[in-house]
């Protein structure tokens, strides 16, 4: 028998050494860290704040090459985020960048009231992001913060798939206008686009097709990457979905989250994110009252998680890869 | 630059006051909800601002080069409002509106409702950060605008404002003049009983500021400390502006039930009786 028949979506031009044992690997914030030189470089207006955690969140290559336009509040995560919103009212475009624990958590009401109220142009990046932070433990692993942002009006929420897209994402923030959530995550993860992938905020898109599918797997973030090991697995058990990478939580892509689950009557979702109130929620909501769907959301489910290694989180919080298979195994059969 | 203030124009700004306290009551016992004490204790440093400190345009209220004025407490927006109103920002006809549906004048002020509100504020202790933000882009864009910024005594019990002091004291933020409306009161009762603040000056020393004192409810003292504030070069200043809770109506003043609520028709109009009657004492003395 030929070799698995890779279904990745050709339209996209995807990372083809993606299945690859040595396929490359970078993480998000990298990305971000990339696309706030670029951003600096073209505009003049363009300011970056941290609260003590500039190598960690990537914010030292601006700082490097900007310093008058970086300013170091230290370990001040409300300090930060009002100072943006003032620097913001005077026409800068303010990125703010801390561990998601921190902002948007602690510092959420102030996001609230001074940037996202006021409308103020400040891009709030939180890192560390999910189960995936590992080793520090629940107190660092930001599992709330999409439920905590997409609920606020005036945001855009946007989740990365990878090192690339997270470039792309994050050039898109700077050319925002308005509040703009942005999530990253610690460690490498498979690159899953490449630089000629088209990145359309508006769109979700479909990066795994098949024929005759049974379900579709929605997943943002680093979670697309196990969500399409998933379906590579599931194909060869014969089992056809169809994988789509939610890069915008907010607004979103309703017409093509309606589509996708008329189309295969079923939907599953995964996120490295509590359950509640995250991109499944987001999804449940809409197919509540558009186009009721049975739904299978594959998360962290009400708990907080421990310390780690966080592909063994993964495994045992249930939202690894197979996790993923049993969640499509449960959902296709029932009714 | 600030003009010297002259004993004529004060004069004229003492009338203001009292006609915007009067305006503030009507507005207040319409509204139906919404802070009276701090409002009154503020009247005369507002009206010092709209009328003679700042450089500001209420027809151009985005004018690029203008003064900011931001409000921190944002709960004693009722006498912002007034007072921009009185100086042209909008009709004062509108004041009715406040508080109501469909009004540009929020309960807690919106920048995005209404033109000439530098940020939204309500929440304690965001108004200083807010400030700083604006001061530093004064800075990179080498504007010499100065940033004015009202903060309660009370508000100082938020980590965040003490986050912000540490900033202005690192950067040495000398376009940034922080007023503090030290009234001694707050809603569970006085200051110093709730949460004690003092040595508050000492504090602001501490954190790298100049640190001036005034009473907040004398106009020209008000105005020459300012003019003192902006002749300091070398680091933020804060201004220490005891003001008396409640000021010109006798039954209001140093009382912090009246923090948080509006008088009622009769308290209104006892209210008014006493502040035209003061209105009837200072033109007596021009006439």
């Amino acid at each position: 028998m030929a070799a698995t028949k890779f279904m990745l979506n050709k339209d996209l031009k995807l990372n083809e050494k993606l299945f690859d044992q040595d396929v490359e690997q970078r993480a998000t914030r990298d990305g971000f860290g990339d696309a706030l030189v670029e951003l600096g470089q073209k505009d003049p207006n363009i300011v970056v704040l941290t609260a003590d955690l500039s190598e960690s969140t990537r914010t030292d290559g601006f700082q490097k090459k900007f310093p008058e336009r970086f300013f170091e509040v230290g370990v001040a995560e409300q300090n930060m985020a009002a100072i943006a919103a003032g620097l913001a009212t005077t026409g800068k475009t303010a990125f703010i960048s801390s561990y998601a624990t921190f902002s948007p958590g602690k510092n959420w009401e102030t996001i609230r009231t001074t940037i996202v109220y006021n409308n103020a142009n400040v891009k709030v990046a939180g890192h560390h992001s999910g189960i995936m932070t590992g080793p520090d433990g629940a107190t660092h692993q930001a599992t709330e913060d999409i439920a905590i942002t997409r609920v606020l009006p005036n945001i855009e929420v946007f989740v990365p798939c990878d090192a690339i897209e997270a470039k792309k994402a994050t050039l898109e923030a700077g050319k925002t206008l308005g509040p703009v959530y942005l999530r990253y995550t610690r460690d490498k993860t498979p690159i899953i686009t490449t630089d000629e992938t088209p990145f359309d905020k508006a769109k979700i898109q479909t990066f795994w097709l098949s024929e005759n599918p049974k379900a579709t797997i929605f997943a943002t973030g680093y979670m697309l990457y196990y969500a399409l090991l998933a379906a590579k697995n599931l194909e060869a058990q014969g089992i056809n979905v169809i994988v789509a990478n939610v890069a915008t939580i907010k607004p979103a892509d309703e017409n093509t989250i309606i589509e996708l689950a008329r189309q295969t009557g079923k939907v599953i979702t995964a996120e490295d994110h509590q359950i509640a109130g995250g991109m499944g929620g987001m999804i449940a909501e809409i197919l509540a009252k558009k186009h009721p769907t049975l739904i299978e959301f594959v998360g962290l489910q009400d708990t907080f998680a421990e310390s780690g290694n966080w592909k063994d989180l993964l495994k045992k919080y249930k939202m690894d890869e197979t996790a993923i298979e049993e969640a499509v195994k449960r959902i296709i059969i029932r009714n | 630059m600030i003009e010297e203030i002259f004993d004529e124009k004060v004069k004229e700004l003492e009338l203001k006051a009292n006609e915007a306290r009067q305006l503030l009551i009507e507005t207040l016992l319409e509204a139906g909800s919404g802070h009276s004490a701090g409002p009154l204790g503020m009247a005369d440093i507002f009206t010092a601002f709209y009328f003679h400190i700042l450089n500001h345009d209420p027809k151009n209220p985005d004018l690029e080069d203008r003064d900011r004025l931001i409000l921190s407490n944002g709960h004693i927006c009722p006498i912002r409002y007034v007072l921009m109103a009185k100086a042209g920002y909008f009709p004062v006809e509108e004041l009715k509106t406040l508080r109501k549906i469909n009004s540009r004048l929020q309960g807690h002020p919106h920048r995005e409702a209404l033109p000439g509100v530098e940020t939204t504020s309500g929440p304690l202790g965001e108004g200083l950060s807010q400030a700083i933000g604006i001061a530093l882009a004064a800075k990179l864009d080498k504007k010499d605008y100065q940033v004015y910024v009202l903060t309660s005594d009370g508000e100082h019990q938020e980590g965040n404002t003490w986050e912000a002091a540490m900033f202005a004291g690192k950067h040495k933020l000398n376009n940034l003049t922080q007023v503090i409306d030290r009234n001694n009161i707050q809603i569970d009762g006085f200051t110093e009983n709730v949460m004690p603040l003092e040595p508050l000056k000492e504090k602001y020393l501490a954190f790298g500021w100049e640190v001036l004192e005034v009473d907040g409810n004398n106009i020209k003292a008000f105005v020459d400390t300012i003019k003192q504030a902006r002749a300091v070069f070398e680091k933020p200043v804060c201004i220490i502006a005891h003001t008396i809770p409640g000021l010109g109506v006798s039954f209001m003043e140093k009382d912090f039930t009246w923090h948080g609520k509006p008088p009622n028709k009769e308290e209104a109009d006892k209210a008014l009786k006493e502040l035209r009657t003061l209105q009837g004492r200072i033109m007596s003395e021009h006439q």
